[in-house]
């Protein structure tokens, strides 16, 4: 099969600011890939773009082998694309059955909302996957008063939820306890196991280290060096990344 | 999203999720609008109370029913603008312009559904125009329709030349019993389309994919455009749906008098604004409530005629406005509080 996204040569400017410039980018078809780079390295511009949320000015884009013109949002999570973002994305003063469904909403044929179809579909979600058990949590709740593990678990759901084949996370440790981070991170191994791809983009070097297949380092809007995990220790890794943001080159 | 139609129907038979029903989880996931109730019985009980011969009367109510859905109709898609976490002031000068449009083409043509229709388009177009400026030129909706108030407002006095008309010719047309005809020689018609009007945008709103995303644009827009929904074309729709239905409400409170002010509109901005944030719809956007609003606009068309019932002058008015929305408004403050 072939790649699950393959980027060539593409490039992102903003106003001034050149967010990427010709980057290559493949993930494989079983494949755990780790974005790693400075604040502004243009880790966020380029998932921006594989969901769809930007266009690239230059360069071409391939999802599943085939080529994509005008990546929207919604076409981008037809096509299996689901995205766990760092500020997780979520309508805080929203019920959780909303959120969970968020931009996707089921409908009838009048065009009219199934909700009790939605709410049935959260309360299952909640008790198998999300690990409510509290009796003052429903599908009515706001997720607003969510803690951040909950409201990661929420954000994690939902992108599975819609089966997705590709899923990216972004920062997704962030304020999370350090229990709520293991789950986080046998939850990337899961993806791998299922035989499904997933980009992890994480600042925490030792997080992207243990789950990664393969590290992409990014850095000024360029592709400054990629290792598979196995073939480079982690001290190596590290060295190497102090390197780039110092110099801009890893050797 | 077909491949989770099907995953759906197979759990269904093994669960049926029931929501327990107790009393306070409703109380906690209906409070504004309880909270808007109590205030509405209890603003009830006191004029009651105040001045028994005019609110025990039937009188006082069909003549509510008659006046209020003036301001009362364009807050039903104003309450949705605001939970998309927009505002839309230059709806009164839309309800005119409108009515402009009505009169231009009836003068034309002598047709009065083609008139009626002329000024509905009116209002689309002003909607648009509106949305337009707020989605693609970034400009806050509170700036962008203060200017196309005064933009439309000058339209209207331009094309009129400053005078108003008589709508005469309307009185004896079926459009005219249609808006403002008394079913039964007492209910006025324009009460039953406030309630249609009430109805319809609760709809949208609360069973409608449209509804869902204006209630995510309101709560966090940048969420709901990450998550692929269009908030472009929501914005847009919001706005439109203002502009169309403030053109109707101009149309029937013009043909309820019979006549062409180019002021029309004028006196109807704050009180609607008020109904809407009485009803317990947050300015910031993302909560708020049809029910809520229509309250809200019942409770604002009464103290008027309170006011002078229990004997106070009309100069009370404002006074006690003032008093019963900063309170409504804390008490929604403080209710949204404890829900948290």
């Amino acid at each position: 099969m072939a790649n699950r996204i393959e980027l060539q040569k593409v490039s992102k400017t903003f106003g001034e600011v050149q967010a990427l410039r010709e980057v290559d980018f493949i993930l494989g078809e079983n494949e755990v890939v780790g974005l790693l780079g400075d604040n502004g390295a243009g880790k966020s511009t380029l998932i921006k773009i594989i969901t769809g949320y930007y266009r690239p000015d230059e360069g071409e884009m391939y999802i599943n082998g085939e080529k994509i013109e005008d990546l929207t949002v919604p076409k981008a999570r037809e096509l299996g694309i689901e995205t766990v973002y760092q500020e997780r994305a979520l309508a805080e003063l929203q019920s959780l059955w909303r959120n969970i469904f968020l931009g996707r909403e089921l409908k009838n044929r009048a065009g009219l909302l199934k909700i009790n179809q939605m709410k049935q579909e959260t309360h299952r979600l909640m008790i198998q996957s999300m690990g409510f058990t509290s009796s003052a949590v429903s599908p009515d709740s706001a997720v607003g008063t969510f803690s951040g593990g909950e409201k990661q678990g929420v954000a994690i759901v939902r992108a599975l939820y819609f089966d997705a084949d590709i899923i990216i996370l972004d920062e997704p440790t962030m304020g999370l306890s350090l229990k709520e981070t293991r789950r986080l991170l046998d939850f990337v191994r899961g993806i791998k196991e299922a035989g499904k791809a997933a980009i992890f983009i994480d600042h925490n070097i030792f997080h992207v280290y243990s789950v990664a297949d393969r590290v992409v380092v990014i850095d000024r809007g360029k592709v400054a060096g990629e290792f598979m995990t196995k073939d480079i220790s982690l001290d190596d890794l590290m060295e190497k990344m102090y390197r780039v943001a110092e110099t801009g080159v890893l050797e | 999203m077909d491949q989770t139609g099907k995953g759906l129907t197979e759990e269904k038979a093994e669960q049926n999720y029931k929501e327990p029903f107790s009393l306070s989880r409703f109380a906690r996931k209906n409070g504004t609008q309880l909270g808007i109730f109590a205030v509405f019985l209890a603003l009830w009980a006191l004029f009651i109370f105040a001045a028994p011969d005019t609110f025990l009367s039937a009188n006082i109510y069909w003549a509510f029913m008659a006046t209020i859905p003036f301001f009362a109709i364009s807050a039903m898609p104003l309450t949705i603008a605001v939970i998309a976490g927009e505002i839309d002031l230059s709806f009164p000068s839309l309800m005119a312009m409108g009515m402009v449009a009505f009169i231009l083409t009836y003068d034309a043509t002598g047709m009065i559904w083609l008139a009626f229709i002329a000024s509905l388009a009116m209002g689309l177009i002003g909607g648009l125009l509106n949305g337009a400026i707020v989605v693609y030129f970034g400009i806050p909706s509170l700036v962008a329709t203060i200017g196309t108030q005064f933009f439309w407002r000058g339209m209207v006095l331009v094309l009129s030349e400053g005078s108003s008309g008589s709508l005469v010719y309307a009185k004896e047309s079926l459009l005219h019993s249609l808006l403002v005809g008394k079913i039964g020689g007492a209910l006025p018609a324009q009460f039953i389309w406030l309630v249609i009007i009430a109805i319809f945008c609760w709809v949208l709103l609360n069973r409608t994919r449209f509804g869902a995303h204006v209630y995510l644009i309101g709560d966090n827009a940048e969420s709901a455009a990450l998550m692929g929904v269009n908030t472009a074309r929501t914005r847009i729709l919001v706005f439109v749906l203002v502009g169309v239905i403030s053109a109707f409400a101009g149309v029937v409170a013009s043909m309820h008098v019979n006549f062409f002010w180019p002021s029309l509109g004028d006196g109807y901005l704050l009180r609607t604004l008020a109904s809407v944030f009485l009803g317990g719809t947050s300015v910031f956007g993302g909560i708020g409530t049809i029910f809520g609003s229509f309250l809200g606009a019942f409770i604002i068309g009464a103290i008027e005629a309170a006011t002078v019932a229990v004997g106070l002058t009309g100069f009370y008015t404002q006074l006690i406005y003032g008093l019963i929305i900063v309170l409504s408004v804390t008490m929604h403050a403080f209710l949204r509080r404890r829900m948290e």
